[in-house]
């Protein structure tokens, strides 16, 4: 056993049953190996929040390096080579490694704590599901290091990522790093839905789930069938490149439509699962600063379960201008205008929503309102491309750029910073400075609007995308140059955003500042319970009465609509302050080393593809990779996802629990052992015997 | 409490609030009343189906695409052959029902007879699968001969992955019963492991009519 000094929570003093798994259970519950070994949705949750910003730096820097280059004609920071790699690893960093992955850190945090569940479904499932993100990009970004970094584009279009035009291993790397991160969203995928579906509090019916819990819905079920496509159409362009197939090679009767088809078959899907957490966080976000409910929630729902559907049937116009004949091109024109509808739908219901609410603003607000403005342009310009005569002209210009960063920029990354003001008070204890705040919007606004606004004028003059520069005499200069210096501010709204970050944590530990549960006077579970949330999120699960049940706990309407504080308000309030008391102890999924183990060994086995195409003898380190993989998943099936006698307390409380061996949890605990029902359901497939056994 | 209306009866499965249940395994208490491993499986399959059929639409694509003067698939294929192994493979099935019937009735030893019988069943499969590969390459036709052979050994080889896969599975699963480790109180894993055993089956049953007996 470790020393008491180290840990804060002592674990009984039991042999642990190594039997059940060929590693001993973790047992550290703070400090470096408590993180590598968590399974805490809400760990993994800040975890692909952290590593999900730190690529958002890699990716802004590869962009400014793309705009100084474009600055003035004839730039010369970076050659051809170069600057290929810095815009494919800007383009599939922001888009795997950034706005994916950010969403899932938001999705992850909350979905348990707005369905007011303890855990997720497979706990150390989302911890596979974390690591094998993290070690996707470290596989990425290590061939920097080895050879250059992927240059192929992030839609990494066959033939040209065949060997034939990209000998080096550059693709390779592509390949294999997206196939790993792939398999992270995949698994995500599953354990969210299962997690929506299934682990839902006492009365939280489907359409009682918060909006931000349905749209992370929706998304993992894009994921789940999107995913799929473009692992296949990564394996069949890998069989080409190191086995020799001939998926996409043209000289012997490969088709390189069909790479565009599964490309964008996952591709355009893929850009609504990046959109639509950011959709689900405004619709969070404007409600609490309105001081109204959502305006028609049913209809925010449905009309993202539209989107979702109809995300599968517009495709075919990223490829208008493949010549795939005037009958598909015309279906899938009216296909995209179509889906325009829900959109147009949802920014309705959001102007709806503070439509005469008395509006707070916050940071959180004013990006949630930036985010819903960036968007409609980026919508408009969206459409412009359904009309496929125009889009014919925009194709592969600047044009086209202005259009997806209005949509990913203004709308992914303006909705993200808006939910990271909004729950940072609940993740981390902390209130983030407004004021700094504030200046981060009006930077992150100003610099927005001037480097991608620009775009649209000059893709209408004419530039083409992807090139690494530009003679003099195009009259692209001064609109480049104005791009430039925005970007610049958007890196300046960043640094302060982190200044911020860092300022407002030096207050609150000078100050030994704490902030109460509920700040915003909020709508939704995650506000019941204490900021930062405690390891056990509820004491017990919550029943649920109402969509928004926390705002109906304080609040009621007279004849007139207007709202009223109802009498228990302030015991409502208190009562969400409430933490576990000495004595009492809640049975949480335990630790486990094998997550990170499974997720190393995937990265190991791409390697040996990557240079199994160089010599075949490198194929043995696959071999090593998969083995450790299958010996890893056996022993994760053997080892139950909730030891027995684990009984993790809240560790807030910092002092030693009187820990109960396999007893029911005690004490004030209301409904005796029913705050221990879902994670003893909880855990990997065909894991281990149910704790609930001895709980009972 | 909330001056809202409340509605009631809004979710039929009454979930992890009520306590009772948990050993009943007819009714997981979850909100679905499918327990999570077994939703989680369902799901997983969803997204099996989209990988096959990416698959598929590609050998659809590229079935009779071969430069002339090679071998594509349709030249080789050993049709009498391929049936019967695909009968023994959707024997598997068969037996694995078997296996779930009798563990779901506590009768572990033939519970572990049945599911070493599909293990068998599914490598005997695998078995001819490899032997008709090796046919097909010394009659020529190779993953590099054309855009046909590679969507055929990629799409059959990617299914023969997942049948492998599957025998691993039941062979951890009998070796788990024979320890005692796996009881019959958690037979709903063998049911899992079944699932994904039979969604093979039915993705074979696809594979064998789209790849080897529509014609060209």
């Amino acid at each position: 056993m470790t020393s008491v000094l180290e840990t804060p929570v002592v674990l009984p003093d039991d042999p642990r049953p190594i039997a059940s798994g060929a590693l001993r259970r973790p047992v550290r519950t703070d400090g470096f190996w408590s993180w590598i070994t968590s399974v805490d949705h809400k760990r993994v949750g800040i975890m692909y929040g952290v590593t999900a910003m730190t690529f958002f730096v890699i990716g802004g820097f590869e962009a400014l390096l793309i705009r100084l280059q474009l600055a003035a004609p004839n730039g010369r920071i970076l050659d051809a080579n170069a600057y290929n790699q810095v815009f494919t690893m800007h383009g599939t960093t922001m888009v795997f490694l950034v706005v994916m992955p950010l969403g899932a850190a938001f999705m992850n945090y909350l979905i348990p704590l707005q369905v007011g569940a303890r855990d997720v479904a497979f706990p150390r499932l989302n911890a596979l599901s974390y690591w094998t993100f993290l070690f996707g990009g470290l596989f990425l970004y290590s061939s920097v290091f080895l050879g250059g970094m992927p240059n192929g584009g992030w839609f990494g279009y066959a033939p040209n990522t065949s060997i034939v035009f990209s000998p080096g291993h550059n693709i390779d790397f592509w390949i294999g790093g997206l196939l790993i991160t792939g398999i992270a969203s995949t698994v995500g995928a599953v354990n969210l839905i299962v997690t929506c579906l299934n682990l839902r509090a006492p009365g939280m019916g489907l359409f009682r789930m918060p909006v931000f819990t349905w749209m992370s819905l929706v998304t993992q079920f894009l994921l789940l069938f999107a995913l799929p496509v473009i692992t296949i159409a990564l394996f069949l362009l890998m069989f080409d490149r190191n086995f020799g197939a001939n998926f996409f090679n043209p000289a012997n009767g490969g088709d390189p439509v069909l790479w565009q088809h599964l490309f964008w078959l996952f591709g355009h899907p893929e850009v609504y699962i990046m959109i639509m957490p950011a959709f689900g966080i405004v619709s969070e976000v404007i409600p609490v600063f309105s001081r109204k409910p959502i305006f028609g929630y049913k209809v925010m729902v449905f009309s993202g379960i539209a989107i979702g559907f109809m995300g599968w049937g517009v495709w075919v116009h990223h490829m208008f201008a493949a010549g795939l004949g005037p009958v598909s091109v015309t279906a899938f024109s009216i296909s995209t205008m179509f889906i325009a509808v829900p959109t147009g739908v949802k920014i309705f219901n959001w102007i709806g929503t503070m439509w005469k609410g008395s509006l707070w603003f916050t940071s959180a607000l004013m990006f949630a309102i930036g985010e819903v403005a960036m968007f409609t342009i980026g919508g408009l310009s969206g459409v412009t491309h359904s009309v496929s005569p125009h889009d014919r002209q925009q194709t592969d210009t600047y044009y086209v750029v202005a259009h997806f960063h209005y949509v990913l920029f203004g709308g992914a990354v303006f909705g993200i910073f808006a939910g990271i003001y909004f729950w940072y008070p609940k993740v981390f204890g902390q209130l983030l400075d407004e004021k700094l705040g504030k200046i981060h919007f009006w930077l992150f606004f100003i610099g927005f609007n001037l480097t991608f606004g620009p775009h649209h004028i000059l893709g209408l003059q004419g530039m083409p995308r992807r090139i690494y520069t530009y003679p003099t005499g195009t009259g692209w200069d001064f609109w480049n140059m104005m791009s430039t210096i925005g970007s610049f501010i958007i890196a300046a709204g960043l640094l302060v955003f982190f200044a911020n970050v860092r300022k407002t944590d030096r207050r609150h530990k000078r100050d030994h500042l704490t902030v109460e549960a509920d700040p915003w006077d909020a709508r939704s579970l995650e506000w019941s319970i204490p900021s930062p949330a405690p390891a056990y999120n509820f004491i017990e699960a919550p029943e649920v009465h109402a969509v928004d049940d926390w705002w109906h706990r304080k609040y009621t309407e007279d004849e007139d609509g207007r709202m009223l504080r109802l009498d228990g308000f302030d015991k409502v309030k208190a009562g969400a302050e409430v933490r576990l008391k000495p004595g009492q102890s809640v049975h949480l999924p335990s630790p486990s080393y094998y997550p990170i183990i499974a997720a190393a060994s995937l990265f190991l086995a791409m390697y040996g593809v990557v240079y199994g195409r160089s010599a075949g003898a490198n194929y043995v380190i696959t071999g090593l990779g998969v083995l450790l993989l299958v010996c890893t998943l056996i022993a994760w099936g053997l080892e139950p996802p909730t030891e027995p006698h684990d009984a993790l307390a809240d560790p807030d409380a910092d002092r030693l629990l009187g820990l109960t061996p396999a007893g029911p949890a005690q004490g004030e605990l209301g409904r005796g052992d029913s705050a221990e029902e879902q994670p003893a359901l909880a855990g990997g497939p065909k894991a281990g015997p149910s704790s609930k056994g001895e709980a009972g | 409490m909330a001056a809202v209306a409340v509605e009631h009866g809004a979710e039929p499965a009454d979930p992890a609030g009520h306590q009772a249940e948990v050993h009943d395994r007819a009714h997981p208490p979850t909100n679905t009343g499918i327990s999570n491993e077994k939703l989680a499986m369902w799901a997983f399959l969803g997204s099996e189906c989209l990988l096959f059929g990416a698959l598929i639409s590609t050998f659809f694509l590229y079935r009779s695409r071969a430069p002339l003067g090679t071998v594509k698939p349709h030249d080789v294929y050993d049709i009498p052959f391929t049936s019967v192994s695909s009968f023994i493979l959707l024997m598997s099935s068969l037996t694995m029902v078997l296996g779930l019937s009798a563990f779901n009735h506590a009768d572990t030893r033939r519970a572990m007879v049945w599911l070493s019988a599909t293990a068998l069943l599914g490598a005997t499969f695998l078995g001819g699968q490899i032997y008709e590969f090796t046919v097909f390459i010394r009659q020529g036709m190779t993953l590099k001969t054309n855009p046909a052979s590679s969507a055929f050994y990629v799409l059959t080889g990617f299914h023969g992955t997942h049948v492998a896969l599957g025998v691993i599975m039941l062979l951890t699963l009998v070796t788990l019963i024979k320890k005692g480790r796996l009881t019959p109180e958690r037979a709903e894993t063998v049911e899992i492991a079944g699932l994904y055993w039979h969604f093979v089956d039915i993705v074979w049953v696809v594979v064998f009519t789209v790849v080897y007996l529509l014609p060209l």
